[in-house]
């Protein structure tokens, strides 16, 4: 374990995750150099953006559970880097909408927007991302302190839901692409929730056992 | 009159490109069957090498008046971003996945409210009118369209071969269905075999076309070999691929996407930029390979041809 740890706490692992989180987009524009983004480049790159922001939610949503589990606290590190690729993957994908999609009219979309439902949900998680992202600095830690900036990056479970929803949604009969990533959220989110009463019970049965919760 | 029609150039004449490739791929098999390295996909195929003998065979065609004038699209996209469910729900499936779809032996029965029911085998329908070639625009439900050269003729040669009795008021259409060779397809959510109707005024309509090919060959089997529909007035899935079944009837037949989703998907599905799909709008569309959107036309541009065939009817009720 000390080896992981070492590896984890190098300055060197940062770099590696970024360069791994940017390799989705360099894969795309070098498909696109090569013009092989399919029959229907927009349609492609919607999708592709739409995944990888979908996969990032779920990484970052993953950090915790794995902290806990495999005892390696030190993942918290990557927690923001991934959190923000999330956003970053989310802005592309709403660029591909607000652009080849809507011209970008920006009237035109908000009005698209408020009449479809699935179009709805994902503006929604979209612009929920946005205050996560300007608060995901140390200083707005600072600022907000530790517990209101918690409580205001409990939003994320929002943002994953409403992705989910929003790509399934989307699908015509073949749904087995967002139960696969609602089942991955939903098992991220259950055990929050386990751990959460897991901890209320403790707090509860604190007093007669003599046992601390911090 | 029909058979006097009959192109001086039969199916049977015409050299299939695929001689070449099949008399290739058994020297290759041979090699490597001596090598003692023969992968048992490869070996079938050099077997029983009739089972793409129709794909990708020249067919020649008569010009016709149901033309539009604009950019073809490049095969490649046609053949390459297909929805045909049977064969996986992903745009690049049906390329991938139907590779070894048997369309030889064939046959298309005629059956129901009909005078004279008939079995017609591939080689009478490809003989059974001078072969057209029409320039259609086509327009997916999922709001991107192609513009396709198809080879066939309308639908009503047929249908006036087997005289419809005067019961017959609607046309129901079944896909070919084999889970062995489209083990895709249960995956996919729909049921099968997938099946599609139309009133028999509309499937009399010139227009509506039984299609053989595209882009001057033989249809590919990805896109529906070797003989489908094409009405290019509706929406895509009213197009049904890999026909084997038509059947007339005197009450309308249900439809796979009707009955999948019965509040997005109605039974004339008559493409129209003012109803829109419930989650979203149908007032715009984009041709393979461009970028940005432009505006779907009433009827897909057909609107001067079958306007006719749907007056007093609320298109938003009957969508």
């Amino acid at each position: 374990m000390f080896g992981v740890q070492k590896i984890l706490t190098g300055k060197r692992a940062k770099v590696f995750v970024f360069l791994l989180s940017v390799v989705p987009l360099l894969f795309l524009v070098w498909r696109g150099f090569r013009g092989e983004l399919t029959a229907n480049p927009v349609e492609f790159l919607q999708h592709q953006t739409g995944d990888w922001t979908l996969r990032f939610l779920i990484f970052t949503l993953s950090i915790t559970p794995l902290r806990k589990i495999l005892s390696l606290p030190e993942l918290i590190r990557f927690r923001r880097m991934l959190g923000l690729f999330a956003f970053s993957y989310a802005c592309l994908h709403f660029l591909t909408y607000l652009g080849p999609d809507q011209s970008f009219n920006v009237a035109g979309m908000l009005k698209d927007v408020a009449k479809r439902p699935f179009i709805t949900v994902g503006f929604a998680a979209f612009v929920l991302l946005i205050p996560l992202a300007i608060t995901s600095t140390a200083g707005w830690v600072r600022r907000l302190g530790g517990k209101r900036w918690q409580a205001l990056h409990r939003v994320i479970y929002a943002c994953a839901i409403l992705g989910v929803v929003h790509f399934y949604w989307l699908v015509k009969s073949d749904v087995r692409e967002p139960l696969f990533y609602g089942m991955l959220v939903g098992i991220l989110l259950a055990w929050r929730l386990a751990t959460w009463f897991g901890k209320r019970r403790a707090l509860a049965v604190a007093p007669t056992t003599g046992v601390r919760s911090s | 009159m029909l058979i006097k029609n009959t192109p001086e150039l039969a199916h049977a004449d015409i050299t299939p490109k695929n001689v070449y490739f099949n008399r290739r791929n058994f020297l290759r098999g041979l090699g490597i069957a001596g090598a003692g390295a023969v992968i048992g996909e490869r070996f079938s195929s050099v077997l029983s090498p009739a089972t793409s003998a129709f794909a990708g065979t020249k067919l020649t065609t008569v010009k016709s008046g149901y033309n539009v004038d604009e950019k073809i699209t490049p095969e490649n996209d046609v053949t390459h971003y297909n929805n045909f469910y049977e064969f996986g729900s992903d745009k690049g499936d049906p390329a991938r996945n139907a590779q070894n779809f048997r369309t030889a032996p064939w046959s298309v029965s005629v059956e129901g409210e009909v005078k004279t029911p008939r079995k017609f085998s591939m080689e009478e329908i490809l003989r059974l009118a001078p072969l057209e070639e029409r320039i259609y625009r086509h327009r997916c439900v999922e709001r991107w369209s192609i513009v396709v050269p198809w080879i066939g003729y309308s639908l009503s040669t047929v249908l006036k071969l087997v005289e419809p009795t005067p019961k017959a008021k609607y046309v129901a259409f079944e896909t070919f269905y084999d889970p062995k060779q489209m083990p895709q397809a249960k995956y996919t959510g729909l049921d099968y075999p997938y099946v599609e109707g139309l009133r028999l005024d509309e499937a009399m309509h010139p227009l509506a076309l039984l299609s053989v090919g595209m882009y001057g060959e033989t249809l590919p089997n990805q896109d529906g070999a070797p003989v489908r529909m094409v009405i290019p007035w509706k929406y895509g899935y009213k197009s049904i691929k890999s026909l084997v079944k038509i059947r007339l009837q005197s009450s309308e037949p249900p439809t796979t996407w009707n009955r999948q989703a019965p509040n997005e998907y109605g039974f004339y599905s008559n493409v129209n930029p003012n109803v829109d799909h419930p989650r979203w709008s149908q007032a715009t569309e984009r041709r393979l390979g461009e970028i940005f959107m432009h505006k779907t036309l009433m009827f897909n541009g057909y609107a001067d041809q079958v306007a006719s065939l749907y007056s007093g009817m609320d298109l938003k009720k009957f969508h």
